[in-house]
């Protein structure tokens, strides 16, 4: 019963960061969500015996996405705009 | 119009989806229990450790009995490296020197300094005792590549040589080649590991070929991630030098 409360409140958690990262216009916050998934995800994999998995998870999803995701940002634009849908006309509305 | 046929194509997927599984009880365990010997759990669980001496069950899967799909996995990391390094690649050796982005704080240099060693030895810790605890090459690459990464962004002048990571991962794929076409000439299927001594169950020399590949596995996925990484910030560099002098 403890574990299964454990479980399902990690999994609201999940889903709630999921949201977050979706719902979030500032990229980067969306970002470090998207990290805060990966790292609940890596700690149920763990409670389901699954430490291999978990290990991938913390190593690639936490750290290593996290941070390319983060640099792309830092090359491109923080924030998301609603009005101009591909990169390509965002680009030239710059110029 | 685009709505509509997205919902359409998820519904399709779901209904067909429903029907392949819908006599399944819900969290019934479909490989079976081990107590049941004709299961493909069972025969894992039970012939693993007496087959090829290798304490984590798992990493006999990944390496040997499913070796292949591992050499697969290792392919597709390359090619995404490649793919990657020759869109963004080019970029780097306009301007070598031109460095404007600030130098970034005493602290996480100190801080890179001091960790990069213990990051390290614990990535190769993850990978030489794949066969013996949870972790294997992927994941202690990843952790290398993590240390790496520190220091990238730690310090602005550290820079990786690109032909050592090249040798190093093309040596690493090559062993991985090797061993398993080895396997193939002596025992007649690819990654056959009878070959070589079986060693003790739980200690560090055990099951035959496994932990060289998973060391191999090991070097090539660092060194895949950790070019990957600084052909990332490489660019940054220049992009921003280019925003400047625009």
């Amino acid at each position: 019963m403890f574990y299964a409360g454990i479980f399902s409140f990690l999994a609201l958690l999940l889903i709630a960061s999921a949201w977050y990262a979706i719902r979030q216009k500032d990229l980067l916050y969306g970002v470090i969500a998207t990290g805060v998934v990966s790292l609940i995800l890596s700690v149920m994999f763990l409670l389901l015996q699954a430490p291999d998995v978990a290990l991938t998870e913390a190593a690639i999803g936490i750290a290593l996405t996290t941070i390319a995701f983060v640099i792309t940002i830092r090359n491109t634009e923080r924030y998301e705009n609603d009005k101009v849908e591909s990169g390509f006309q965002n680009k030239t509305k710059e110029e | 119009m685009k709505r509509f046929l997205v919902i359409f194509l998820m519904l399709a997927l779901g209904f067909y989806l429903i029907q392949a599984l819908h006599f399944v009880p819900f969290g019934a365990n479909r490989m079976g229990a081990p107590a049941d010997k004709k299961t493909v759990a069972a025969f894992y669980l039970n012939e693993t450790v007496p087959q090829t001496a290798v304490a984590n069950v798992v990493t006999a899967i990944v390496v040997n009995y499913r070796g292949f799909d591992t050499l697969g996995e290792v392919t597709v990391l390359f090619l995404a490296t490649t793919g990657l390094a020759s869109i963004l690649y080019k970029r780097r050796d306009e301007e070598e020197t031109e460095r404007v982005s600030k130098p970034s704080s005493t602290i996480l240099q100190t801080g890179a300094k001091v960790l990069f060693p213990l990051v390290v030895i614990l990535g190769v810790y993850v990978f030489v005792h794949g066969h013996l605890t949870p972790g294997g090459g992927f994941q202690g690459g990843a952790i290398i590549a993590t240390g790496f990464l520190l220091m990238l962004i730690a310090y602005q002048k550290y820079h990786l040589s690109h032909s050592m990571l090249t040798w190093v991962e093309s040596l690493a794929g090559i062993l991985f080649v090797s061993i398993g076409l080895w396997g193939l000439i002596t025992g007649g299927t690819f990654l056959e590991n009878s070959w070589f001594p079986k060693g003790t169950l739980n200690s560090l020399i055990s099951g035959g070929a496994i932990p060289i590949i998973y060391i191999a596995v090991g070097f090539k996925v660092a060194a895949e991630l950790t070019g990957v990484l600084d052909i990332l910030l490489s660019t940054k560099d220049d992009k921003s030098a280019s925003n400047i002098q625009q």
